[in-house]
């Protein structure tokens, strides 16, 4: 089974559903989400397919194919996948078909195709998976460029307020890092022997100053995408003016291209470089962790006060891959996973309250809970998924982050841990302030907010839930694929982990 | 005295100039001897077969390196593959100018010397059949450019440029509404132009006067001779660079490349739109052509001193190119001002003094060349009861009525603005990878940021035309007759094939990537 072209399937499977449903009649939209669906559940099966077919302790890349494509310029569609990306490709394989689903109704509203939605959501998932399977670098650029455009429109053509605005923002700081990153990757051709295979490059002998300036070519591109501070100002737009199921896949996919570029391209590719620029984006990263909560306290959106905290948890994953360490690392990528899981959960659940509502402002709720107590329950899940409370599985990366952190560098440490804190704060005060308390008059004239969670929506919640607490308690399955991928990683960049001082204790003891 | 002795002329080498400027002349009489209703048709289609003849010369001559007509004319790579790119691109542009169903009459005016504005005006633009000698005009044209990027020697070069220059300057005073600003559009590239031209000469005469200074060595003004008199120089060089100084103002000029740019926004807004298309596609193919064949083979040994200046005026190109497209709110002004910030990548291209280099200019302008007319082409099909609306703000809203076109057009703006899976983003590759090789890193920086500038105004038209609601004011698309369709079905093919799977015409360019002296 193993010799089967996963990631090739699995790049264009998408593509094909979206053409089939993007041809079906605009007047059966019914008919466009099932088809969309039950396509996106196809490539699920086929990702735990693959999921079971890889093996924890073989090679760093398997799945490994190859197909010549611009031979002037040595381009070849090279796949490839190692633990991180395996990782990754789960979670846009299991967000993408619970995102259809809680897009149901969305593009109703809109007055445009509804068909169309679903293909554009289609055509991203194989753009996405596509960017992660890539292991030949201008392959990754063109998958890297090619995901803004289906992106755009869903912003563009179905978001809500400001929906021009914030989609043209959203292309145009994606396009600027992007251009940078174009004239690193030529640049990194012409001196990495004009080849683009990954693996080929990994070898290359890269000048220093020229290695700075690629990596900074590379790290802008990623540090807008993911996005760190203070590139960070076209996400809270992007994700509040996004259909809530676009938004999700935003932040919870779209945004994991820039910290996964960091640990697959950056690092490996220009270790002198990572680490020289080491403490300016572990500075990055804290301040990201403490101005974006900062912000998120202050929110009244709903999406926007969800974005903000994305950014705030992109603070804590930049900080755990520039630390250095396996233990960050790993907590970083599985950060990258559990972020995906918590804030796409909340992202939708606070659809689903929009939705209903008819507005997004924290202040025209109040009191929800008592209206749709299994709504407010979700949410409030949610809530502390994204805040890291023990028992979920945000808490194991954020721990891994920091406890990997503080081996290496206590100052950055301490402060990404009063992060927590913040996280409660808004976390805790933007539930308070939507589901609890007196109940706002206002809402009980709106007829949405009598209707709790239907079955399609249960649905919808029930396996992330299941998921997030399952790797709460549990994150084996997921840690033993990640770790030999990220030991690998830091290994390029040339760190070990420091040895444990607790071990000389533990000696003198005997 | 010295015998004069005939130069052996390669009649199949010079085939398909020759097909060009015959038919023009056939071209002529067919206007003196044809009836009125059956002009159209013929000199369509003699344009079209002599267009098709001299492509299918160059495709039998593809193996030739040679130089002939006592050293005028050197058929060799670069030459075949820019006529054959040239040949291609106005076979489009002639389905445009041929195009009668989108418009009653066609395009172009059907009486240029009626008094515009005036009350017969208005009867010839509301119905009368568009004037036919356009067909003879543009083959002429299109005749002058195959010499052009041909030419040997720099006096033959002025005479092509001429030849090529003259009908295009007749043929922008030729649209059937909007006269006044045809005609002064006309006016403006006519004297701008006679400028150029006159630098041009002006340059050649000075290049002839350096190299009559080399000792034991015959004056000339062909290529080779030019090229060893650089090489073997060793006083005063002033006459050399103020003469190569004067040849690129006149190339570049044609080239549209800033600061000899002033004319392009005004030329392409006020002529035909087919026109400007054919103009924006062919006119660059052979002003680069020319740039190419003067830099590379007549001054390659001068190439430390005028890459400098080449380099800041490609950079201020670009500058001036994608800056202003910003501020345009017509549609043809602003592909005037992205033409001009390409001309600004393409001399990136031209300063690559590499095989790379070159193949990838050449790429870079036949790609360049079937994205803009497949745009000027859409530009044709949006209009309303006076024609073509190209004011931007008309344009909104209409991916509501006519999500087919927009669709098509937002796929050409997005291969301008350089996103990967469009010929925009290969052909920008094939470009900034030689400069880099090259050691031009700061043309590609300026390259890059430039590109995210002109990304705005593409994307501002794309948020017009989808994410803007319909208004009253939005014009409906025409349906294209079949001549328009055939043009853009093969410029959004190209541009969408060329972006996919680029290699074919990579190795093409490739292989006809070397000059003959």
């Amino acid at each position: 089974m193993s010799n089967f072209p996963f990631l090739s399937v699995l790049t264009v499977a998408p593509l094909v559903g979206a053409l089939v449903v993007a041809l079906l009649p605009r007047r059966s939209p019914d008919l466009a989400k099932l088809v969309a669906f039950a396509w996106s559940l196809l490539v699920l099966v086929l990702s735990v397919a693959m999921w079971i077919a890889f093996q924890v302790d073989g090679d760093r890349f398997q799945f490994r194919e190859s197909y010549a494509w611009i031979p002037n310029w040595g381009v070849n569609f090279t796949f490839a996948a190692d633990g991180i990306a395996l990782v990754m490709l789960m979670l846009i394989a299991i967000l993408v078909p619970l995102v259809i689903l809680a897009s149901w109704h969305d593009a109703e509203s809109s007055k445009r195709s509804v068909p169309v939605y679903f293909a554009l959501l289609l055509v991203l998932e194989c753009t996405m998976i596509g960017v992660f399977a890539a292991a030949d670098v201008f392959l990754f650029y063109v998958f890297f460029e090619v995901m803004l455009v289906p992106m755009y429109f869903l912003i563009g053509s179905y978001g809500g307020h400001q929906r021009q605005y914030a989609a043209v923002k959203f292309f145009l700081y994606s396009l600027v890092g992007g251009l940078f990153m174009l004239a690193a990757v030529i640049g990194l051709w012409v001196v990495g022997g004009k080849t683009f295979d990954w693996q080929a490059l990994s070898q290359a002998e890269i000048p220093t100053d020229t290695a700075r300036w690629l990596f900074l070519g590379f790290f802008l591109a990623f540090a807008i995408k993911a996005p760190f501070f203070p590139f960070h100002t076209w996400l809270p737009d992007a994700g509040g003016a996004a259909p809530a199921g676009a938004a999700a896949l935003l932040v919870g996919v779209l945004d994991k291209v820039g910290t996964f570029g960091i640990l697959r391209y950056c690092l490996p590719l220009f270790p002198e470089a990572s680490k020289w620029f080491a403490p300016w984006a572990l500075a990055l990263g804290v301040i990201g962790i403490i101005y974006a909560a900062l912000l998120a306290v202050g929110q009244n959106d709903l999406k926007r006060l969800v974005s903000y905290t994305s950014i705030a948890h992109f603070g804590f994953i930049g900080v755990g891959i520039f630390a250095f360490t396996t233990q960050a690392g790993t907590g970083a990528v599985l950060y990258m996973l559990n972020h995906g899981l918590a804030t796409g959960l909340l992202f939708l659940v606070v659809g689903m309250l929009i939705a209903r509502r008819g507005s997004a402002l924290i202040s025209d709720f109040g009191g929800a809970g008592k209206l749709v107590p299994v709504l407010a329950g979700v949410l409030f899940f949610a809530g502390l998924a994204s805040l890291a409370l023990p028992g979920t599985a945000p808490f194991i990366s954020e721990f891994l982050v920091l406890i990997g952190t503080f081996t290496t560098n206590k100052p950055v440490a301490v402060i990404a841990t009063l992060g927590i804190i913040l996280a409660a704060a808004y976390v805790l005060w933007m539930v308070q302030r939507t589901t609890q308390g007196t109940l706002n008059p206002a809402l009980t004239e709106v007829d949405g907010m009598r209707r709790d969670l239907s079955l399609r929506e249960k649905v919808v919640v029930a396996p992330l839930i299941a998921l997030i607490v399952l790797l709460g308690f549990y994150p084996k399955p997921v840690t033993d694929v990640i770790n030999p991928a990220v030991k690998a990683t830091m290994q390029d960049v040339g760190r070990t982990d420091p040895a444990p001082e607790v071990g000389s204790v533990q000696e003198a003891a005997k | 005295m010295t015998e004069l002795k005939l130069p052996s002329i390669d009649y199949a080498a010079l085939a398909p100039i020759l097909i060009m400027l015959g038919a023009a002349l056939v071209g002529v009489l067919v206007e003196a001897f044809v009836p009125r209703r059956l002009r159209n048709p013929v000199q369509l289609l003699l344009a079209l077969v002599a267009v098709l003849a001299a492509l299918t010369m160059v495709i039998l001559n593809a193996d030739d390196r040679l130089i002939t007509a006592g050293h005028a004319i050197a058929v060799d790579g670069p030459t075949l593959f820019l006529q054959g790119a040239i040949l291609i691109l106005a076979a489009m542009a002639l389905l445009l100018i041929g195009e009668r169903a989108v418009e009653r009459g066609g395009a172009f005016v059907a009486h240029a010397a009626v008094t515009a504005e005036s009350v017969d005006d208005r009867r010839q633009a509301a119905g009368a059949g568009g004037t036919t000698e356009v067909y003879p005009l543009t083959t002429f044209a299109i005749g002058g450019m195959l010499i052009f990027v041909a030419a040997n020697d720099l006096l033959t070069m002025f005479i092509s440029l001429e030849v090529f220059s003259l009908p295009l300057y007749l043929l922008c005073a030729l649209a059937r509404r909007r006269r006044l600003l045809s005609q002064e559009a006309a006016l403006k590239y006519f004297m701008l132009g006679a400028y150029a031209s006159a630098f041009f000469l002006f340059g050649v005469a000075l290049v002839y006067g350096f190299t009559s200074g080399i000792p034991n060595r015959a004056a000339g003004v062909d290529f080779a001779t030019v090229h060893a008199a650089v090489a073997e120089s060793s006083s005063s060089q002033v006459l050399l660079f103020a003469g190569m100084a004067l040849l690129a103002i006149g190339l570049l000029f044609k080239a549209a490349a800033a600061p000899f740019h002033v004319w392009t926004p005004d030329v392409y807004q006020g002529a035909p739109t087919p026109v400007t298309g054919f103009m924006a596609a062919c006119t660059k193919v052979a002003a680069f052509g020319a740039l190419l064949r003067v830099f590379h083979v007549a001054f390659s040994g001068a190439a430390w001193d005028f890459t400098p200046v080449l380099g800041a005026v490609a950079v201020l190109t670009m500058l001036i190119g994608a800056v202003l497209a910003v501020t345009q709110t017509d549609i043809k002004r602003l592909l005037a001002y992205s033409s001009i910030a390409n001309a600004g990548y393409l001399l990136v291209g031209v300063l690559a003094p590499s095989k790379d280099g070159l193949s990838g200019t050449m790429f870079y302008l036949v790609a360049y060349g079937f994205s803009v007319i497949a745009a000027f082409a859409v530009v044709t099909l949006v209009r309303d009861a006076d024609g073509e609306a190209t004011h931007l703000s008309r344009w909104a809203g209409l991916g509501r009525r006519s999500p087919f076109f927009a669709a098509i057009f937002t796929f050409i703006l997005l291969a301008f603005a350089g996103i990967p899976l469009t010929s925009g983003f290969t052909s920008k590759f094939a470009i900034f990878a030689p400069a880099l090789d090259a050691n031009q890193a700061w043309l590609v920086i300026a390259g890059v940021l430039t590109s995210m500038v002109l990304a705005f105004p593409y994307l501002r038209v794309v948020v017009m035309m989808w994410l803007s609601e319909p208004g009253d004011a939005t014009p409906t698309v025409a349906v294209p007759g079949a001549l328009t369709s055939a043009a853009l079905v093969i410029g959004v093919l190209a541009t969408l094939v060329l972006g996919v799977a680029p290699a074919p015409l990579l190795d093409l360019a490739n292989g006809a990537a070397e000059f003959v002296r």
